[in-house]
């Protein structure tokens, strides 16, 4: 028998797992990396309150089904901009794409 | 300490490996490896909270598409010295901080909830009807077909834009370039 | 006796059942056990139909190419794959300098676990199924994406720059024709009702879905072929193109690997394409029979493979542009028209009270008349648009 706990707080250890990759890391790539950790311990947390709380509401399972979505396009077009931007500046590295402060 | 218990912990610990091996990594190609076998453990975890049809999506979807195209991205985009600088930023103490102290909080907040340590109740109907129940709720009037016909045009729009954004620059200026 | 023969793997599954729990195992235990012990024979038939595959496919490409293949080794050359298996085995097995070791290993475990574990949802017989999910289709296209991966692995864990070129068009032909592969396996799952392939399979007591739905069948072999990597789309690890492409670098058995799961991986298609549109176990008396049902299976299967095989000697490769334009210009947007045309016919046939049959059939007919008749007003298009330069051409020469 596992508890609901269990997986909020697994959810909670990944989600900021993910957020230390977004923070700390120079790559465009790898914040995006540790974005993707944070929408997949998001889904987790609604997955999981849908199978204890609310089982016979299917808004949790489609609410993650619509993170599914966002995650991708967010990935897509997240992805084509960094491609993008190497194109122009040769570079990855977040902190050089400030083009736009003096 | 039943079966589903041990598969529990086996496959967050697992995950939270790979997880902390993905923010870790210098290699970058590594790191994406890293997180496919996350996202293969975040499968095992729909499995265990009976979502099937959300697992194989999170494998075709996640596995097979997102970090496809984060791999490819990494590949595409390879400084050759890019690997020796540092991978982490200067303030990245901060940021650890910042993560352990929300974990913190959350586990704080979690473990004081009473209704939270109550065992999984019995899913009312059948649970091989979820699927089709799932597709109706998508596209019923009353139920959920707006956000589902909203992220069908959230995903028309970052596939055009994404093509656009994508598109060699010499393509893109002769089009525009003519008065 | 008699229950044997009608019964056989329901025979054997209570067979060990008894035996191991007079060892005084747990009945959940014991399940437990028979299911992983039912995986392992799986996965080895898997392994040693691969290699015998191996063995039809040389005599038939043989007979196609009007001589004999291999016929040394064995009665008919029957022991050749065994030789081949030796032959890989005693090969020196050589990593690359600088090669990304445990992803250079792993590449080739999971192109074939990838394509074992499609057969984990094949239902082989009607009470033979090695996971009955209810999202089997599904489950098909996931498997298919791990496929993907592997390549990507292999392709970059070389540290060689032809490798990782020949992995990247590999990977892009494989997520494209993804696209027609999974629109066009919405069909069968429409017609039933359900994304379990048992499902599937027992709603085509009557009438297999290839009646039904002939263009969504015909699609989805075009596209398994194209993921398969089988030709004429194996422009990317044919041996005389870009140096054999993404497993250039793999010698000895992990080579050995690549070219089973790839051999296999057509054979699965085969399957699949038989338990989705011609019926798979179905026949007379397969329900009382399941020996006989796994009996039409393996020759559905049989004749399918057989039309894999003729279609990849009969045409010459594809180019990697003529392979993205037939995708995406021609595949996918019919895929799409199909998915809906048959959607809103079944849809109308079963409120206006139409036979199912016919009017899934006429649809069908109508759709293909279309596309040819597009495809055919594109191509006077085009020709009228390129005679009067040769016209003009030639008049100018004469003067």
């Amino acid at each position: 028998m596992i508890p609901l706990s269990w997986y909020l707080i697994f959810a909670a250890a990944l989600f900021c797992i993910g957020l230390y990759g977004a923070l700390a890391r120079r790559n465009s790539v790898a914040i995006i990396m540790g974005i993707e950790l944070m929408l997949n311990a998001v889904n987790i947390n609604l997955v999981a309150f849908w199978r204890y709380i609310t089982p016979g509401i299917l808004a949790g399972q489609v609410f993650a089904i619509i993170v599914f979505a966002v995650a991708a396009s967010e990935a897509a077009v997240g992805l084509a901009l960094i491609i993008s931007i190497y194109r122009q500046r040769s570079t990855v590295i977040a902190e050089d794409i400030d083009l736009m402060k003096w | 300490m039943t079966v589903l218990q041990l598969i529990f912990l086996l496959t967050a610990a697992t995950t939270l490996a790979s997880g902390m091996m993905v923010v870790a990594s210098p290699n970058l190609v590594h790191a994406a490896l890293w997180l496919i076998m996350a996202l293969a453990g975040v499968t095992v975890f729909f499995v265990l909270l009976e979502a099937g049809f959300l697992a194989v999506v999170q494998v075709a979807v996640y596995i097979g598409a997102i970090a496809i195209l984060i791999i490819f991205a990494v590949m595409l985009t390879r400084h050759v010295a890019a690997d020796s600088q540092s991978q982490v930023t200067r303030g990245w103490w901060l940021a650890a901080l910042a993560s352990l102290l929300l974990f913190g909080g959350l586990l704080a907040m979690l473990t004081q909830i009473p209704t939270l340590t109550a065992g999984a109740p019995v899913l009312p109907g059948n649970p091989d009807d979820i699927v089709r129940d799932l597709g109706q709720s998508l596209v019923s009037l009353d139920q959920y077909v707006l956000p589902f016909e909203t992220a069908s045009v959230l995903l028309l729009a970052a596939l055009i834009g994404a093509i656009v954004i994508a598109l060699p620059p010499k393509a893109a200026g002769a089009e525009g370039g003519e008065p | 006796m008699i229950v044997v023969l009608t019964d056989p793997f329901g025979w054997i599954g209570q067979t060990l059942l008894g035996l191991l729990a007079r060892l005084g195992l747990p009945v959940a235990t014991a399940n437990l056990l028979i299911t992983l012990l039912s995986a392992v024979v799986l996965g080895t038939i898997c392994m040693t139909l691969g290699a015998l595959i191996t063995w039809i496919e040389r005599k038939i490409v043989a007979r196609f190419q009007d001589r004999i293949g291999p016929n040394r080794v064995g009665p008919f050359g029957l022991l050749q794959p065994i030789a081949d298996g030796i032959k890989l085995l005693t090969k020196e097995t050589v990593t690359p300098n600088g090669a990304d070791t445990v992803v250079y290993n792993l590449a080739p475990v999971l192109a074939v676990m990838s394509v074992i574990g499609l057969w984990a949802v094949i239902p082989l017989a009607p009470r033979l199924v090695g996971s009955d999910i209810n999202v089997g289709v599904l489950y098909v296209v996931s498997i298919g994406a791990i496929g993907t991966l592997s390549i990507m692995m292999a392709g970059w864990a070389s540290n060689n720059k032809y490798a990782l070129l020949g992995a990247f068009r590999t990977v892009a032909q494989l997520v494209s024709y993804e696209v027609p592969m999974v629109l066009a396996l919405l069909v069968p799952t429409l017609l039933a009702g359900s994304m379990g392939m048992g499902a599937i399979v027992e709603k085509q007591a009557g009438l297999p879905f290839i009646v039904l739905a002939p263009l969504a069948a015909l699609i989805f072999f075009i596209s398994s072929m194209a993921e398969a990597g089988k030709a004429p789309f194996d422009l990317l690890e044919a041996e005389s193109e870009i140096v054999a492409g993404y497993n250039i670098e793999y010698g000895g058995l992990k080579f050995g690997m690549f070219y089973l799961g790839e051999f296999f991986h057509g054979f699965t298609i085969a399957a699949l394409v038989a338990v989705l549109f011609l019926g798979g176990w179905q026949g007379p008396l397969a329900s009382s029979y399941p020996l006989l049902g796994l009996i039409y299976f393996l020759a559905k299967t049989a004749v399918v493979y057989f039309g894999v095989m003729w279609v990849r000697f009969s045409f010459p490769r594809l180019r990697i542009d003529q392979l993205n334009a037939f995708n995406w210009k021609f595949l996918t947007p019919l895929t799409l028209a199909v998915v809906v045309v048959t959607a809103v016919t079944d849809k109308l046939a079963a409120q206006m009270g139409f036979s199912r049959t016919g009017a899934l059939l006429g649809a069908n007919a109508l759709l293909v008349l279309a596309t040819v008749w597009l495809i055919g007003a594109y191509a006077r298009s085009t020709r009228r648009r390129l005679e009067p330069v040769v016209d003009e051409s030639a008049a100018a020469a004469q003067a």
